[in-house]
């Protein structure tokens, strides 16, 4: 029996099952932010796992062909970045200085921050990646030496407090433009936050969803430097 | 599906040897996704396109593939219960400032072009 609990075919369809369960939470809430299907899926396999004394590498292991697309899955995002670039005209320059702003800003609070709360060094590897999207902020995290899994749950995390917070805090802020606000939202909330933003309209959606994939290149291209000055 | 799939992995393959042979600081996909942009552009590929069906297919259940990293946080229940100050602040607050800095920059630099017409702005009301 234990060997069947352990096989890929288990913990894949146990993944898919609440995944699955995920989506309809998030039906039947009518898209309430709280209700992420990664959120659900994850409390829901991380329960089941510990009730079945399944270890986490074995789960891992089971899942690998999942880890693997995340690759690919990152590629794909040049599609929804392309079908924005019609609407750059006159907002080229307000992307290229506002991206790597919230770049440098948020690698550089998130690092500081742990410092001051005496979080340690491991932890603020760990942390400085957590804005760009989960499958890069991964990637990152491994190549900083991080601990890859804990940068995944912050990535998620800060997406779920985009999606819940971030159009409130924007309008108090005063950030009414729609490009403007999905800029900001894909900025630091990617993926999780672009599907708020897109919820509340096309172009702030659109915009979020462009944010994200420079967020997650400049990110990328940041990092190294930033690591040098900051670590 | 399977072209589809093909070029994405096509585009994720050269991406990884680019890395490799420049010692690029840069995760493999991120200039794989680089890479399939340019083709995009280049082809002026539309919805019809295989490689932009694939990719919408595998984007639609992005969040599926987060879950197995995500369970992760069983592994480290120790070390976020130890740090949970640090996480929860540093967390929260490198976002909010994200979020403003982003948001204001961006709103300075469009102040001489605003987007016009109704969708372009959230309503000033109550």
């Amino acid at each position: 029996m234990r060997e069947v609990l352990e096989s890929p075919v288990f913990l894949l369809l146990l993944t898919l099952a609440a995944y699955r369960l995920g989506r309809e939470v998030r039906d039947r809430t009518a898209g309430h932010a709280l209700a992420q299907p990664a959120l659900v899926a994850i409390i829901t396999v991380a329960l089941a796992i510990t009730a079945l004394d399944i270890d986490y590498a074995t789960y891992l292991d089971g899942t690998q062909v999942l880890v693997f697309l995340l690759g690919p899955a990152t590629v794909a995002l040049a599609v929804p970045l392309h079908r924005q670039l019609s609407r750059l005209r006159g907002f080229v320059l307000p992307l290229l200085v506002a991206i790597p702003v919230g770049v440098v800003v948020s690698v550089t609070t998130g690092v500081l921050l742990v410092r001051a709360l005496g979080g340690g060094e491991l932890l603020e590897r760990t942390m400085a990646p957590k804005a760009a999207t989960t499958p890069v902020s991964i990637a990152l995290s491994e190549s900083l030496g991080a601990i890859a899994p804990l940068t995944a749950v912050l990535a998620i995390l800060i997406g779920i407090v985009g999606a819940v917070l971030g159009p409130a805090v924007l309008t108090l802020a005063r950030v009414r433009e729609r490009r403007a606000r999905g800029l900001a939202l894909g900025a630091v909330s990617h993926g999780i936050g672009t599907s708020r933003a897109l919820a509340e309209n096309e172009t702030e959606g659109a915009f979020a969803g462009l944010s994200m994939g420079l967020t997650a290149l400049a990110t990328s291209l940041a990092l190294p430097v930033l690591a040098a000055f900051l670590l | 599906m399977v072209n589809g799939l093909m070029w994405l992995l096509g585009c994720q393959l050269v991406g990884e040897v680019v890395v490799r042979l420049t010692d690029l600081p840069v995760p493999g996909p991120v200039v794989g996704m680089a890479v399939l942009l340019a083709l995009l552009v280049l082809r002026r590929s539309g919805d019809d396109a295989t490689v932009v069906r694939a990719a919408d297919g595998l984007l639609r259940h992005l969040q599926l593939l987060f879950v197995p990293a995500g369970v992760g946080v069983v592994a480290y229940v120790a070390v976020i219960r130890e740090d949970a100050l640090p996480i929860t602040v540093a967390m929260l607050g490198s976002w909010l400032v994200g979020l403003l800095a982003v948001g204001w920059t961006a709103r300075l630099l469009t102040r001489d072009h605003p987007a016009e017409g109704a969708a372009g702005t959230v309503e000033a009301g109550p």
